[in-house]
């Protein structure tokens, strides 16, 4: 089948283990206040493009992977075209290569259950802990997040809990500590990373004519986030 | 025999042979770096003496002295310190740090320029004595046909050495440590009795006196080693005497000559037999064997020659090409590296980054995982590396080969090769579609042919039009080099470097393309998307093109350029083979530019792939900058298309990533640069220059070059001190692409 993507990135070194070939999916449910792919927000706009080609231009970049490596499926939010990254997934696993999806766990549990199947890391965005902040930054709902958190888990499939650190949001210790035991809940729970909020999107939104809701929020400092990250439980005992 | 105390005997006992001791006696290293040394106070202290002179050299426009009263010759300067009580491997090409000396024997006229655009004038004494002189410059211009000089004078043929030395050249300057000078005198000998054996005609005769002048530069290399105190007609008896003795030889070479590239070889391996036994014995520690190395490079840094300043319109930064080839994997599937190959890099922290020596890491898939991570986090942190495939090159030049200049390999003291400068393919198209005429200078070049008729450019034609260039084009590069090679040969022989070979030699001539990327674009431009010709009212010449449409850009992982791009290669280089070569010479060919690039695309007018006139050409094998807009990968995947068996001399690509999108940490970065250069040359890719870098720090150190005098960065097939290149090859490398993650 055939689904629609933004672009691919050969060299992906920050979205899962070893070096990855990303591919951006088109489309997404949510609008969260610092996303920073609003280009990929319309499930009209990109390229359409057949599972099977696709697979057949990551795996070009099969000779990089080695043992760590492999494909990420990102977006826009990829569980909005699950049929598409399931069979993209099944054809990669069937090529031994190894699948991340990189979702903000918002999707149909039945579909995103068979997109699970073939899905060897799952890499979760939790954006905020309680239901109030995610209905007003990101029009989603933690309930549903869970879910899918849950499902991972009773699947077994390894899972790191990613979460972008916003100056002045999400950035208190104690949110940073109660992100680390929610995280740890989860038993199938591998990494947890904080993610620095950054601007680089700014030009994306000004040439969209879309207003960027933070743009008066300041960068978060690198070591602050170190920092913050100490306040985690360790992810090597969790290995 | 107490130098050779220790050594497994071998064949290299009773012959020249390096490789075999090197085989016999060397201990692979598993390690990592962690048993390195810091750089001593003497180090420091010396460090400290250099950069200052340093400083004061790149005040002076970047010539400290020149002395126009000496003709340099191994032994016509006194001797010269940087610190003599402080020095542990001595020696100068002049009598002073970074003096200049005028080296007429490739042509006057580079010296008088020279001299003129620093401020000096050649003294009555040089002139004296070159004024009957003739040159390899005087010789290769009375020969040069007029197609010829009309091919070079519009740049479809550039930067020949036809007016300054060759290079390219690597004499096996290991041979003096391990044998001293007067078993090499003594194999000559007997080489050249049996010689003259031979029916006694020109190739003979021939051989016979380069093998007399070989067996005075020996003596002279004597001479000047004992000017400094040392006695080198016997072997090294430890490790400093061995890197001396080295140096020695490397020394007397750049004395004798101001060739293009003078690289070093493949020395560091070697070396590491002496480090090892004098540690064994307890004469050395880790600190005084990191010391000895320290010293080496700090002296390889301050080699000089003196050169015009359209030299380094060409060659920017000023280069040397002390290329040292570092690692690789033996015949016997044994791993090349050993504790000094990690102590030759551990130079570039102990003194700073640094351009020279041209440090070059031979990459191959079974080399042990701690040099590779080491080598590419000296990467990360110095730019200052570039890797060569050592899994294509060794089956074709054994594990004892090293590279001269930046991608060309040859068996040390056993291969040479006629070096030749480069085409410039993208001018070629444009010459074929003007019927010959050269499209900047309505200037006659080619054999007159119809011109391209019509408004829109069809593929087929245009193949064919190139089809009638091309022969023509390789004939007259081949009439040049031949010439070139024959003048150079008889004015300005290569003796010291030659008497650090065997006697017979194989001999390569290395041609290049430049505007390989550029052709491809155009090409597929006229194939993909629609191409106008723009005439030029008053000529007639198609000066201008206008695309209408997308088409797919080399750099892309596009097969559908890519085999454009590695169709035209091929073609040309079967046209070179088709043309006979001077002493039997074996045809090479390399998609190398260097920063001629920036030259060559002042020169070629605007190309269909929509390129403006004079706007630089892609440096090496590279994507045009900003077209390979697919990721890094598939700019790698484009590159490593190119087949090293149809350019058997090299095939440069210099990729530049921002250290964010290599890793957040530099385990990852490391980890992650092993995994790219394992994927590159997996595919059978050749090379790759790294440079890990923000474009930010590159437009600071252009705006404030003081505050980064130490910034080295990879260019092509070599590195430069980026505050050496000129304004306009600096802005050329900051509009390169520079991969990011987002």
């Amino acid at each position: 089948m055939t689904g629609r993507i933004h672009s691919i990135q050969s060299l992906g070194a920050v979205d899962g283990p070893g070096l990855r070939a990303v591919a951006f999916l088109q489309g997404c449910p949510l609008r969260c206040a610092y996303c920073h792919n609003p280009d990929t927000w319309d499930p009209a706009g990109g390229e359409e493009i057949e599972a099977a080609a696709l697979a057949r231009r990551l795996l070009r970049y099969r000779p990089y992977w080695k043992e760590t490596g492999g494909v990420t499926v990102t977006g826009g939010e990829p569980l909005f075209q699950a049929a598409f990254v399931e069979e993209l997934f099944s054809i990669l696993q069937a090529e031994g290569v190894h699948t991340a999806l990189d979702t903000s766990c918002t999707g149909d549990l039945e579909a995103a259950e068979r997109v699970l199947a073939h899905t060897n890391l799952v890499l979760a965005d939790l954006k905020f802990l309680t239901e109030e902040d995610y209905r007003h930054y990101c029009r989603g709902s933690l309930a549903r997040v869970e879910e899918f958190l849950r499902l991972t888990a009773s699947l077994g499939v390894p899972l790191w809990i990613r979460h972008v650190v916003v100056p002045g949001l999400t950035d208190g210790e104690a949110h940073i500590r109660a992100l680390g035991e929610k995280a740890a809940s989860y038993p199938n729970l591998r990494k947890i990373e904080l993610l620095p909020f950054r601007k680089l999107c700014l030009e994306k939104y000004q040439a969209m004519g879309v207003p960027f809701p933070l743009e008066s929020v300041p960068e978060m400092d690198e070591t602050r986030c170190r920092e913050l990250a100490a306040l985690l439980p360790d992810c090597g005992k969790l290995l | 025999m107490t130098a050779w105390r220790e050594f497994a005997s071998g064949v290299w006992q009773e012959e020249i042979n390096v490789r075999d001791f090197i085989q016999r006696n060397y201990t692979p290293y598993d390690g990592d770096g962690s048993f390195l040394s810091g750089p001593t106070a003497r180090t420091l202290a010396l460090r400290g003496k250099m950069d200052e002179l340093f400083r004061r050299e790149h005040e002076q426009n970047g010539v400290l002295k020149i002395d126009v009263d000496t003709v340099i010759t191994p032994t016509s300067f006194a001797p010269g310190y940087l610190d003599k009580e402080r020095e542990i491997i001595v020696g100068f090409q002049t009598d002073e740090p970074l003096k200049r000396a005028c080296n007429p024997f490739g042509g006057m006229r580079m010296v008088h320029d020279a001299c003129r655009a620093y401020g000096y004038t050649v003294s009555e004494n040089v002139e004296k004595q070159f004024c009957q002189h003739r040159t390899h410059n005087d010789g290769v211009f009375s020969a040069y046909t007029p197609e010829i000089r009309a091919a070079r004078h519009c740049g479809l043929i550039t930067g020949l050495p036809d007016a300054y030395g060759r290079g390219r050249i690597i004499g096996d300057y290991r041979r003096v440590a391990l044998y001293g000078v007067d078993r090499l005198i003594a194999e000559k000998k007997k080489d050249k009795l049996a010689r003259g054996e031979q029916p006694m005609l020109e190739r003979t005769i021939r051989a016979l006196e380069e093998l007399s002048m070989q067996l005075e530069a020996l003596e002279d290399m004597k001479k000047m080693a004992a000017a400094y105190g040392f006695d080198i007609s016997r072997p090294a008896e430890n490790a400093r005497e061995a890197v001396q003795w080295t140096y020695f030889g490397y020394l007397a070479s750049i004395k004798e000559q101001n060739g293009a590239a003078m690289s070093l070889g493949r020395v560091s391996t070697f070396l590491d037999i002496y480090f090892e036994r004098d540690l064994r014995e307890g004469v050395l520690d880790e600190a005084g064997a990191q010391e000895i190395m320290d010293d080496f490079v700090m002296k390889l840094r301050m080699a000089r020659h003196l050169r015009t300043p359209e030299y380094n319109e060409l060659f920017g930064g000023d280069p040397m090409w002390i290329t040292e080839s570092l690692g690789g994997v033996g015949e016997d599937g044994r791993h090349l590296v050993t504790k000094n190959c990690f102590r030759m890099l551990q130079t570039l922290y102990n003194l700073n980054p640094s351009a020279e020596p041209n440090l070059t890491v031979l990459w191959a898939e079974a080399l042990p995982e701690n040099w590779k991570r080491f080598a590419a986090k000296v990467s990360c942190d110095t730019d200052a590396l570039q890797y060569e495939n050592d899994d294509v090159m060794r089956p074709l030049y054994g594990d004892d080969y090293a590279i001269a200049c930046c991608v060309s390999a040859m068996k040390v003291g056993k291969q040479m090769q006629f070096f030749g400068a480069r085409a410039n393919l993208a001018k070629l198209l444009l010459l074929a579609l003007n019927g010959g005429r050269d499209e900047k200078k309505n200037l006659q070049v080619g054999p007159a042919h119809e011109p391209y008729q019509g408004e829109y450019l069809d593929y087929d034609k245009v193949v064919e039009l190139l089809d009638f260039y091309r022969p023509w084009l390789a004939k007259t590069y081949v009439s040049a080099m031949n010439i070139i090679h024959y003048m150079h040969d008889k004015y300005c022989y290569e003796k010291t470097q030659m008497a650090l070979h065997d006697s017979h030699v194989h001999r390569f001539m290395a041609f290049g393309v430049a505007g390989m990327s550029c052709m491809a674009d155009s090409l597929s431009a006229i194939k993909y998307a629609k191409v106008r010709c723009v005439r030029d009212a008053e000529t007639g010449l198609i000066t201008d093109y206008e695309i209408e449409g997308e088409y797919p850009a080399f750099g892309n992982d596009d097969d559908r350029v890519d085999s454009i791009a590695c169709e035209q290669v091929e073609l040309f280089c079967k046209e070179l083979k088709k043309n006979p070569l001077y002493r039997g010479a074996e045809h090479t060919l390399s998609i190398l530019t260097i920063t001629s690039n920036v030259m060559y695309g002042k020169k070629t007018g605007s190309t269909p792939d929509g390129r403006k006139g004079g706007e630089p050409l892609a440096p090496g094998a590279n994507p045009m900058a900003g077209r390979d807009r697919s990721g890094a990968l598939a700019s790698l995947n484009s590159v490593a298309k190119l087949s090293y068996d149809v350019c058997r001399d090299g095939i440069s690509n210099t990729f530049s990533i921002v250290p964010q999108a290599l890793g957040k940490t530099e385990d990852e970065r490391v980890g992650n640069l092993v995994a790219i250069l394992g994927g590159y040359f997996g595919q059978k890719a050749h090379h790759l220059n790294v440079n890990v870098l923000n474009r930010e720090t590159l437009l600071a150190a252009y705006e404030h070059p003081e505050d980064y005098p130490n910034l080295t960065i990879r260019v092509s097939g070599y590195a430069v001190n980026f505050y050496k290149l000129s304004r306009e090859q600096q802005r050329e490398v900051i509009a390169r692409t520079f991969h990011v993650s987002v």
